[in-house]
């Protein structure tokens, strides 16, 4: 009878075995990747195909961000943004305005007010951006790093501090795919050293442990770095990491009356290579942050 | 040569071996195309070695069809077994038998040729020409199960009938038969649009999204009221294979015709004016026919109990909980369907009551994955249903009886618990984590699945060897019905 139970106690033990938790300051390997995270790509005005039926849309000419915004970028905004009063700290929160969006009333529609939101935590174990009362800093090794555990407020914010604005989801394919119907930024089929995304094995993911963590911007650049080769995975207007590494937010609010999320492309270091296609989307409401979804902006 | 034949594919336990072995072909070898697998670079040495033409934008199109092709195949098998438990005139038995056989064999065959081996459109057409002849195969099969034909009208006082004598079980299969032929045209309209205004779409039901066209909810109301109806009809199933009968037949049997009814009504309302309150018609009428699935099962336990302690005069709790476990197959079945409730059923309520609170707040991937996991567990237990009724079939005995039964109950149960946690770790992990639970619930349900594969690999094998002797088991087989097994 004892026998019995002994394989569902395993099982349980198991089970409650692997919910202890994880180192997540591990040492991180750093890389330079040599991509400049300021520079810009120029966008021309015309057609391109959109989603994965490739219906025909056009946008107008516009500058994109080459990278994704990094963590020591995003920490500058914070120094200067809460010195000046646009931001402010409360308890372990970064806030910021936003003037609120339309309300429609529909079923599960969630409301966003005009008022302060919440742009960044600071007593999440994953936030990389460490404030010690005085001045914002980054984790040592994660500089390069795309900034994650932010908000679409706090990705609006920073992208409107500069006058600039998050792309919309046409923007952002467009950037992504250039003007043919490939899947994927570089071209058609996907391999481990063309983007960082679930289990793809580089160095910096440890599955037995704390999983995927995202990559330095630009990585995946076809460099090697201690001995890890990677691909050329630029987009064709030469943007880096249009898939994988982090979500990325889009600036579109109320696609569908009523749809209150904000949509999310990309794919990230926690997603299979499927979610990588540039026409797959993911949403979260506005105030959803994650250690795999970050942003670039538009002008 | 031809005996063999004969049996495989004019015999129901033949046509039911040949379903499962096709099934258990398809899903070992697309099965290592993702998750795990895929992570461990096995799907790449599969597309290589068997030649797959594997293009990204096509995912979904190619998935649809992998569902339509298994789907059909268990459609068949369900099909044999009513043909094969029920009274019908042999004209409608044959004819619906060589239809959906030809019809599931064709789907199978070349939807996965066109799917997954270069889009050769006419292999697209011979999968068209199988699901029509499987669609068919069910308006002959409603036409042969028509109850009100005086020939099969019951007279015994256990089963649930109207007074004129009209058998209402009969009632329930057929009313099952006739909305599953007029649900699956709710498929078939948007398919037949496809590229002329309807493009492929993942029929999840991504509830933050608060549009959706016709064509979408048709198809979305489609993958929900087909799997409904495979359920529901396998519960039919098992209850004539073990024969229901008694005061909870009486109850459950007009419980089941009419939640068949109701929420049928309720999922093609979705395409009409009363799309908003589909849902609650949906509730509904899901209510009868779940209350009907559990006075099966209340009977059913009562039944093994009372059957496992006869021999006693004041049998104990335990002695009672042994008669009611001893046999893995008859007690499997229900056990699978109350199960069932913490791995679908449950999901679905405890997600609809903490909506807005908390799954709306986590991102559409995750609710994805609720949703896709919610009925790929309801599949696998419908799947598990049917292995327990084939191995009663196959007249397993004794130990081996046992060790298949709790093997089919214990590994699909694991994997699909496992299933359940993953599905619902945001509420108790975070993100950043979660891998170590995430690696610790993928070894389980790949433990359990993978293992269960085994062991119809294993069956498979055993029957296949058993077909080349001349005198072998399959000779019985094949002249054995499953409704004189009933009787027995």
């Amino acid at each position: 009878m004892k026998n019995r139970f002994l394989l569902p106690f395993i099982l349980v033990a198991a089970l409650l075995a692997s919910c202890a938790p994880v180192d997540l300051n591990a040492p991180i390997p750093a890389y330079d990747t040599g991509i400049d995270p300021t520079a810009w790509a120029q966008i021309p005005a015309g057609e391109f195909y959109f989603g994965q039926h490739e219906d025909i849309e056009s946008t107008d000419a516009y500058e994109i961000m080459v990278t994704d915004v990094t963590t020591q970028q995003y920490a500058d905004y914070l120094n200067a943004a809460v010195a000046d009063g646009t931001l402010k700290i409360e308890g372990a929160s970064v806030l910021g305005y936003y003037p609120g969006d339309p309300f429609n009333s529909i079923n599960h529609e969630i409301e966003i007010k005009a008022g302060d939101w919440q742009y960044i935590p600071l007593d999440d174990p994953s936030q990389r951006i460490k404030y010690d009362g005085i001045r914002f800093t980054v984790q040592k090794g994660y500089e390069n790093h795309p900034m994650t555990m932010v908000t679409w407020f706090g990705a609006w914010g920073y992208c409107e501090y500069y006058s600039h604005r998050l792309p919309s989801e046409k923007e952002w394919t467009k950037a992504a795919r250039g003007e043919d119907d490939r899947p994927f930024p570089w071209g058609d089929e996907i391999a481990r050293e063309n983007a960082n995304f679930y289990s793809s094995r580089d160095p910096f993911e440890d599955m037995s442990s704390f999983g995927s963590r995202t990559s330095p911007v630009g990585f995946y650049n076809g460099k090697t770095y201690n001995g890890y080769t990677t691909l050329d995975s630029a987009s064709p207007y030469g943007l880096y990491d249009m898939a994988g590494n982090v979500w990325q937010w889009i600036g579109d609010v109320q696609p569908q009356e009523g749809f209150s999320d904000r949509l999310m492309h990309g794919g990230s270091k926690d997603t299979y290579d499927m979610d990588l296609r540039v026409w797959v989307r993911n949403s979260a409401p506005p105030m959803y942050f994650s250690p795999g979804v970050g942003f670039r902006c538009v002008k | 040569m031809k005996e063999r034949f004969n049996y495989l594919f004019n015999s129901t336990k033949g046509l039911i071996l040949v379903a499962i072995a096709m099934i258990g072909i398809e899903t070992a070898v697309w099965g290592m195309l993702s998750g795990p697998m895929a992570e461990m670079g096995v799907r790449e040495v599969v597309i290589k070695l068997v030649g797959m033409d594997i293009v990204q934008a096509e995912r979904e199109g190619r998935i649809i069809i992998l569902y339509h092709s298994i789907a059909m195949a268990v459609i068949a098998i369900e099909t044999y077994m009513v043909t094969g438990l029920l009274k019908m005139k042999e004209f409608f038995k044959l004819s619906v038998r060589v239809l959906i056989t030809v019809g599931y064999i064709l789907t199978m065959v070349f939807g996965m040729g066109f799917a997954y081996f270069g889009r050769n459109w006419a292999f697209h057409g011979l999968y068209i020409t199988g699901l029509s002849l499987i669609f068919f195969a069910g308006v002959l099969l409603c036409i042969a199960l028509w109850p009100w034909n005086p020939e099969y009208y019951i007279t015994d006082k256990d089963y649930a009938r109207t007074k004129k004598g009209v058998d209402l079980e009969r009632v329930a299969f057929f009313t099952t038969a006739v909305t599953t032929v007029i649900s699956a045209l709710f498929g078939a309209v948007p398919g037949s649009f496809y590229g002329n205004g309807f493009e492929t779409f993942l029929a999840e039901n991504i509830i933050r999204l608060p549009h959706k066209t016709t064509m979408e909810y048709s198809v979305i109301g489609h993958l929900h009221i087909m799997l409904a109806l495979i359920a529901i009809m396998i519960t039919l199933i098992i209850g004539r294979w073990l024969n229901f009968k008694g005061i909870w037949h009486k109850i459950a049997m007009p419980l089941m015709i009419l939640g068949c009814i109701v929420l049928n009504l309720g999922v093609w309302g979705v395409v009409t004016p009363l799309e908003p309150i589909a849902h609650m018609i949906i509730y509904v009428g899901a209510t009868p026919s779940m209350l009907a699935a559990l006075f099966l099962l209340i009977w059913s336990w009562n039944n093994l109990i009372k059957e496992g302690t006869a021999h006693l005069a004041k049998p104990t709790f335990l002695q009672k909980l042994g008669a009611l476990v001893y046999d893995p197959l008859k007690f499997g079945p229900t056990w699978q369907m109350l199960f069932m409730n913490f791995t679908t059923s449950g999901i679905g309520i405890f997600m609809a009551i903490r909506l807005d609170e908390i799954f709306r707040m986590w991102p559409a991937r995750e609710e994805r994955i609720e949703l896709t996991g919610h009925w790929h567990a309801l599949s696998a237990i419908i799947a598990t249903i049917i292995l327990m009724y084939y191995g009663d079939m196959l007249g397993l005995k004794g130990k081996v009886r046992q060790i298949y039964g709790w093997s089919i109950i214990f590994l699909s149960d694991l994997a699909l618990g496992a299933v359940t946690v993953f599905e619902m770790k945001r509420l108790f992990i975070s993100e950043a984590e979660q891998q170590p639970l995430v690696n610790t619930l993928m070894y389980m349900i790949d433990f359990g699945l993978g293992f269960l594969l085994v062991l119809l690999a294993i069956v498979m094998v055993w029957r296949l060897t058993d077909l080349f002797k001349p005198k072998g088991r399959w000779t019985e087989e094949a002249t054995h019905e499953l409704a004189e097994e009933v009787a027995k």
